[in-house]
C-alpha cells in the first residue's frame, strides 16, 4: 500500500459507483493528483452502491435525466458490465394505462425503441405472469441490469494505472479544514483517522452520508437517508432452469410501486410502496457496528406484507419461495427528488456528486468530472440537479423530509408535469398574500414562494369571454379556463400580477461596472434608468441564465431573475466576485417586493395615484425611474413579459400591501383584476414568443439558435465570450421557432392539450424525430393557448431546415400525433403584436 | 407428538457490540432483532419431527411484547401455537425466574391440552448465554434432560439424542416426555415463504402474564472490553505472494 500523502490536488470522499466514476472520469480529463478516501472496505464500503438492484430502465420524461442514464448505460456497456435483458411496466389501472402512452412519448421523443404490449404479449415475455391482474404493459428491450460494484473498480483502478490516482479503503474522515477564500470559505485540507492531506478541491460523493460530510466543511448537501425495502425469494425451478442471470425482462408492477427482477434462480422483489421510513445520517451504524453493511438496515417485515400479497397476485409462484435476505437498504432522496450535483454554495471548492442512482452513476461521474474541469458540464444541462438551486430555507432538515416524505411513495406514480406539492407550503408568501387569499387566489409554489397561478374570483369572466373547459382530465389538471378569460382581460383592460417570487440582487460598488459586463453578454453600461435584458453564458456559450439588469445609479445595478432560477444565479454571481472588495453582492428578494400592471389601461390606472408623467414620452419603454405611488418610494420599470403597456413596480417589502390596496381602490374603475402566473408565464409570454431559461434557455444551447443574438457584440470581455462569437460566425444548425398546432383533436374526437413538458417530440410528417447536426432532438420546451390569437402555440428549437415559416410538422403528444405549423423563427418570435405597439403605446 | 420450544428474541448485532449509556443493556438503537441461532434451530427441528410425526409445535417466548415478532417468524417456518409470557421491564429476569415463568405456563399448557412429547430449548442464549434455563425447567419438572443436542431420532418409546463431542458423538436414549437443549448445526432452518409470513399475521398469540419472585440476581453492569484493533497487511495476490510468504514462514521460524 501507498505511503499516506500529505497533498494532493483533488479529494473525493466516497467509493461507490459516482466517487470511482468520478476519479475515472478526472483522470480522463488530465487531474493527476488525486485520491479517493471511503470508510469502508473495498469494492464494496457499505453504502448504497452495494446492495442496489443494478437495474436500469432508461426512459423517464426528464431530458437531464434521460441523458444522465443513457451516457450510464453507454459507459456500462463499454466496460462490457451491462446485460441488456429487456424489461416491462405492467399497469393495473387505466391511468397507468395512460401514463405509458406518456411514457410512450418520451421514448419516442429520446429515441429509447418501447412498445406498448397487451396482458397476452407480456405474458408472452413473462411465462409466469398473472396476465389478469393487468391491463397491459409498456416494454423497453434496452433495459438493462449492470454490475456497479465492478464498473467502479474499473473505473477506480484505470486512473490508478495512469498513476493518477490514489486509492485508501478504510479511512475515516474526521473533518474537512477551510480557510479564509475568496468570497467564501474555502477548502483546505481533509483530516482523517489515517493523517491530514492538504487539498485544493473535495468532492464529496457519499450518498446517504454526505450532508455529514458537508457539514464539517460549513456546507449542506440537502438530503436524507430513506429506506427501499427489497426481498430476494427463491429458489424457483422456473428461474433456476434458465440457468442465467437474468432470463426473463426486469418487471415493475407500476400500480403497486413494485419490482421483480430475476437474480439467477431467485427473484428479488422491490418496494417503493411502503410507508417512507427516513432516517437521520447519525442513526445509520457503523461498518462494525452493522449486521450486514450500514446501508442495509434491518427488515421491518410489516412494511412489506401488502407487497407481498401483491407480488404473489401478479406472480402466483413468489408465495412458495424462501424469503432469503430482506433488508431495509438505505438510499438517498433530495427533497425534489434529482441530484444534488456541483459546487456547493457555502465552502468554494467543494463539490456534491450526492443522491445518485445507480442508473445515472457514471454519467453523474462524467458530468461532475466536466463541471470541475472546464466549469460547466457539456453533455447535458444539469439545472434540475444544480446543488445551487435550493434556497436556505429548503436545505434544512425539516424541509428535506417533508418533502421527502410526500414523494417517496411517487416514485413509481403518475406524477403531473404541473403537480404542487402539499407539504411544507406556506413558508415564503410575499406582502400581499392576505388579499390575494381574499381573492381566492390558486397559489402554485415557484422557489419556494406562494404565487397566485389563477384566481377564483374571476370565474365571471369566463362566462363573459365564452372560455371552454378541457374534456380529458389529465389535460384539466393543475389547469383552470378562467387563466385564459384573464389573460383576454388583462389584453381588454388591466391585470395586476403578484411577482413577489421575483429573485431581486443588487452589486455596487467602484468595480461594479466592469464585473458586470465581465458577467453578461449585453452591454451594461447604459444610463442611469437604462435597463438591459441579457443572457447569462457558461464558459461554453451556452445558457446559464437569462435576466433583467437595471442601472439604478452609476455604480449599483438591480438583478431581477426568476423564482426558479435565485438559487443558481446567485451562486454564479457571487462566485464571480472579483476578491478585491471592490463589488459587494446584496441578496435583496426579502427586501423588496414586485407587483406588475399591464394591460391598455394599466398607464391611467396608475396615473391616478402618482404625479410623475407615466407616458411614452417622458417614461419610455425599458426605463426605470424612482416614483411615488400612493405616497409610497417605488421604482417602476416600464416593461412587459406579457405584451402589453405596462410596468414592474418594486418597493419596500413593508409597503407591499399598501401599494396593492392603492391600485385596486384605483383600479375599480378600469376593471382591474388580478390575474395569475399561468398568463404570466405562459399565455402572455408565449404570444409574444419570449424565452424561459430552463425551458427554451439551457445550456446546450447559444443566443445565436435562441434568436437572442444582438446586431453588436460590445468591446468588453465576458464569460462565453469566445465560444458566443464562434456561434456567431458558424453556420446555424437549428432555430428556436414558435409552432401552433392545426388541429387539436385526438383520434377518440376531442380536443387534447400538449403540456410543453420537455418531453413532447416535434416529428418531420413521416413521423422521425428531428435532430440537428449537433445531435440535438426538436421537443416542445413550451406549450400554451394563445387566446388572443386564437392558436394554442409550442416552442421548439427545429434543425435549421425545417425553421422555414409554414413548415408542417408533427406534434406527439399521449403517444398520438398532431400536425404543426411552423409560426415565427429567429428574433421576433411574436404572434402576437409582432411590433411591439401595444408596449410602446 | 406434542412438542414445546422456547425462544428468546436477542438483538442481531454486527461485529461491535455498544451498550447503553448506563450500561446496563445492549445499544438496540439501530439492531433489529432476531431468535437465538440454537433455539431456531429448535424450531426447525420441532417441525420436521412434527411434518414426519404428527403433531403440533408450540413456540414459547418471555420478553417484551415485540417479541411477538420471533413467534410470527416462528409461525412463518410450520409452529403452531404461540404463547408470550410478558415481561416488560426492560431488564430480562435471571435464569430462575425465567425458569419458574416457563414452568408455570408449561403446567397450564399442559393442563389445557396434555403433556408435551419433547420441550426444546437453545443450547443457550445468543445474548447473555447462561446456559441454565433449559435444565431448570427440567428438574424442576422432574424429566430428563440433555443438552448440546445435534440430532434427535423419535422412537416408539422415546427419542434418541446426539450429542457432538471430540471425535465424534455420544448418543443418549430419553423416555419421553424429555427436555433437550439444542445447538446449531443440527439442521440448517428454512426460510420462511412469502405465504407463510403472510400467513403467519393470522397466527393468534396466548399472551400470559406472570409475577416473578423478588430477590433474584441483578444485573450490575455490562462491560465493554477494549477492542483489538487487528491490521491485516496483504502480502500479495497469487503467485506474486510467495517470496513474502516464505519470508513471514522462516521469521515464525517454521521453515
Amino acid at each position: 500500500m501507498s505511503e499516506f500523502p500529505s497533498r494532493a490536488r483533488c479529494v473525493v470522499i466516497g467509493a461507490g459507483i459516482v466517487g470511482n466514476c468520478l476519479v475515472g472520469h478526472l483522470s480522463d480529463m488530465g487531474w493527476e493528483d488525486i485520491v479517493l478516501l471511503d470508510k469502508g472496505p473495498l469494492p464494496n464500503p457499505g453504502g448504497s452502491t452495494g446492495h442496489a438492484s443494478n437495474f436500469i430502465f432508461p426512459c423517464d420524461h426528464s431530458k437531464e435525466i434521460v441523458d444522465l442514464t443513457l451516457e450510464s448505460q453507454r459507459q456500462y456497456e463499454k466496460l462490457g458490465l451491462q446485460n441488456t435483458c429487456g424489461g416491462i411496466e405492467v399497469a393495473r389501472s387505466e391511468e397507468r394505462m395512460e401514463e405509458f402512452k406518456r411514457r410512450m412519448t418520451s421514448a419516442k421523443c429520446w429515441g429509447i425503441p418501447s412498445t406498448l404490449l397487451s396482458p397476452a404479449e407480456v405474458k408472452d415475455l413473462v411465462p409466469f405472469i398473472s396476465e389478469d391482474v393487468i391491463l397491459g404493459g409498456f416494454y423497453t428491450p434496452s433495459v438493462s441490469a449492470v454490475d456497479s460494484l465492478e464498473t467502479g473498480t474499473q473505473m477506480r483502478k484505470k486512473a490508478q494505472e495512469a498513476g493518477h490516482l490514489e486509492v485508501f479503503a478504510n479511512t475515516e474522515v474526521i473533518d474537512i479544514e477551510t480557510a479564509h477564500g475568496t468570497n467564501k470559505p474555502k477548502i483546505t485540507a481533509v483530516l482523517t483517522d489515517k493523517g491530514r492531506i492538504e487539498c485544493e478541491t473535495v468532492v464529496i460523493a457519499c450518498g446517504v452520508w454526505s450532508p455529514r460530510l458537508a457539514e464539517m466543511a460549513g456546507a449542506t448537501i440537502p438530503l436524507t437517508p430513506a429506506v427501499h425495502q427489497m426481498a430476494d425469494v427463491g429458489p424457483f425451478d422456473v428461474l433456476v432452469e434458465t440457468q442465467q442471470e437474468l432470463a426473463y425482462p426486469i418487471v415493475r408492477d407500476m400500480d403497486t410501486f413494485c419490482y421483480e427482477r430475476q437474480t439467477a434462480g431467485s427473484m428479488e422483489v422491490g418496494s417503493y410502496a411502503h410507508r417512507p421510513i427516513l432516517h437521520r445520517v447519525d442513526e445509520i451504524p457503523s461498518n462494525e457496528e452493522a449486521a450486514l453493511s450500514p446501508t442495509e438496515m434491518p427488515f421491518t417485515a410489516d412494511d412489506f406484507d401488502q407487497q407481498m400479497e401483491e407480488a404473489i397476485e401478479l406472480m402466483e409462484f413468489l408465495g412458495d419461495g424462501e424469503i432469503k435476505y430482506a433488508i431495509n437498504g438505505l438510499l438517498s432522496l433530495t427533497p425534489d427528488a434529482n441530484p444534488v450535483l456541483g459546487p456547493t454554495v457555502e465552502v468554494e471548492n467543494l463539490w456534491s456528486a450526492a443522491a445518485v442512482w445507480i442508473k445515472e452513476g457514471p454519467g453523474v461521474g462524467r458530468l461532475v468530472a466536466e463541471w470541475m474541469t472546464d466549469g460547466y458540464p457539456h453533455f447535458t444541462d444539469p439545472h434540475g440537479a444544480d446543488i445551487a438551486r435550493f434556497y436556505p430555507h429548503q436545505r434544512n432538515v425539516h424541509h428535506i423530509e417533508a418533502r421527502c416524505d410526500e414523494h417517496f411513495n411517487k416514485t413509481y406514480g403518475i406524477v403531473h408535469p404541473r403537480e404542487q406539492w402539499a407539504s411544507r407550503r406556506d413558508v415564503t408568501v410575499g406582502p400581499v398574500k392576505s388579499r390575494t387569499d381574499a381573492l381566492d387566489a390558486f397559489y402554485f409554489e415557484a422557489g419556494g414562494w406562494e404565487r397566485p397561478h389563477w384566481y377564483e374570483s374571476n370565474q365571471d369572466l369566463v362566462d363573459a369571454y365564452g372560455i371552454q373547459g378541457r374534456q380529458h382530465e389529465w389535460d384539466s389538471r393543475w389547469w383552470s379556463p378562467i387563466s385564459d378569460a384573464e389573460h383576454l382581460h388583462l389584453r381588454d383592460h388591466v391585470g395586476i400580477v403578484d411577482l413577489s417570487a421575483f429573485q431581486i440582487f443588487e452589486v455596487s460598488g467602484p468595480g461594479v461596472l466592469p464585473y458586470i459586463e465581465h458577467m453578461v453578454v449585453n452591454k451594461c453600461d447604459v444610463a442611469v434608468g437604462g435597463s438591459i435584458y441579457t443572457p447569462v453564458l457558461n464558459p461554453s456559450g451556452g445558457f446559464r441564465s437569462d435576466l433583467t439588469i437595471l442601472r439604478l445609479t452609476e455604480s449599483r445595478f438591480r438583478i431581477i431573475t426568476g423564482a426558479f432560477d435565485g438559487g443558481r444565479d446567485e451562486y454564479w454571481f457571487r462566485h464571480n466576485l472579483p476578491g478585491d472588495g471592490s463589488v459587494q453582492f446584496e441578496n435583496r428578494t426579502n427586501a423588496i417586493c414586485t407587483l406588475g400592471l399591464w394591460g391598455p389601461k394599466a398607464v391611467e390606472v396608475l396615473a391616478t395615484i402618482t404625479e410623475t408623467d407615466l407616458n411614452q414620452a417622458a417614461f419610455p419603454y425599458g426605463s426605470c425611474q424612482q416614483v411615488l405611488l400612493a405616497g409610497l418610494p417605488t421604482e417602476m420599470f416600464r416593461v412587459s413579459y406579457v405584451g402589453d403597456s405596462g410596468f414592474e413596480i418594486y418597493a419596500a417589502m413593508q409597503h407591499g400591501q399598501a401599494l396593492w390596496d392603492a391600485i385596486m381602490e384605483v383600479g375599480g374603475a378600469c376593471d382591474l383584476r388580478p390575474v395569475g402566473a399561468a398568463v404570466y408565464g405562459t399565455s402572455g409570454r408565449l404570444e409574444k414568443g419570449y424565452r424561459l431559461m430552463g425551458a427554451e434557455l439551457e445550456n446546450e444551447y447559444n443566443p445565436v439558435e435562441a434568436g437572442l443574438a444582438r446586431p453588436k457584440v460590445k468591446a468588453a470581455d465576458f464569460i462565453g465570450k469566445a465560444e458566443y462569437l464562434k456561434a456567431r460566425d458558424s453556420d446555424l444548425c437549428a432555430q428556436l421557432c414558435v409552432l401552433s398546432i392545426d388541429d387539436l383533436n385526438c383520434e377518440a374526437g376531442y380536443l387534447r392539450f400538449p403540456m410543453g413538458a420537455g418531453n413532447e417530440p416535434v416529428l418531420s410528417l413521416s413521423g422521425e424525430r428531428l435532430v440537428d447536426a449537433k445531435g440535438r432532438v426538436s421537443r416542445v420546451t413550451t406549450a400554451g393557448n394563445a387566446p388572443s390569437v386564437g392558436k394554442y402555440l409550442l416552442m421548439a428549437y427545429l434543425p435549421i431546415e425545417a425553421c422555414d415559416r409554414g413548415t408542417k410538422l408533427q406534434v406527439m403528444y399521449q403517444n398520438e400525433l398532431y400536425p404543426v405549423t411552423v409560426e415565427a423563427t429567429g428574433a421576433n418570435l411574436a404572434v402576437f403584436d409582432p411590433d411591439n405597439g401595444r408596449m410602446k403605446a | 407428538m406434542r412438542i414445546l420450544v422456547c425462544v428468546k428474541r436477542v438483538p442481531a448485532p454486527g461485529s461491535r457490540i455498544n451498550v447503553t449509556p448506563d450500561s446496563l443493556n445492549v445499544d438496540t438503537n439501530h439492531l433489529g432483532f432476531t431468535t437465538s441461532p440454537h433455539e431456531e434451530c429448535a424450531v426447525e427441528e420441532a417441525a420436521q419431527i412434527v411434518e414426519q410425526h404428527g403433531g403440533g409445535v408450540t413456540v414459547l417466548t418471555v420478553g417484551p411484547s415485540e417479541a411477538e415478532e420471533q413467534l410470527r417468524y416462528a409461525a412463518s417456518v410450520g409452529a403452531t401455537a404461540f404463547v408470550l409470557v410478558s415481561n416488560d421491564t426492560g431488564i430480562d429476569w435471571d435464569p430462575q425466574q425465567t425458569a419458574d415463568a416457563i414452568i408455570e405456563s408449561i403446567a397450564e399448557l399442559e393442563a389445557d391440552q396434555g403433556q408435551f412429547d419433547l420441550i426444546l430449548f437453545g443450547n443457550e442464549s445468543a445474548d447473555s448465554g447462561g446456559h441454565q434455563v433449559g435444565i431448570r425447567v427440567a428438574v424442576a419438572l422432574g424429566r430428563p434432560a440433555v443438552n448440546g443436542i445435534k440430532g434427535i431420532e423419535v422412537g416408539v418409546q422415546g427419542v434418541t439424542a446426539r450429542r457432538e463431542v471430540d471425535g465424534g458423538y455420544e448418543v443418549y436414549s430419553l423416555e419421553i416426555p424429555a427436555v433437550l437443549g439444542v445447538k446449531e448445526g443440527i439442521n440448517l432452518p428454512r426460510y420462511p415463504t412469502m405465504k407463510g409470513r403472510l400467513a403467519s399475521k393470522k397466527a393468534e398469540i396466548s399472551a400470559r402474564e406472570t409475577q416473578v419472585a423478588p430477590g433474584a440476581q441483578q444485573r450490575r453492569r455490562l462491560h465493554q472490553p477494549e477492542e483489538t484493533v487487528i491490521e491485516t497487511e496483504i502480502l500479495g495476490t497469487s503467485s506474486d505472494a510467495a517470496p513474502k510468504i516464505v519470508d513471514l514462514l522462516e521469521e515464525l521460524g517454521v521453515l
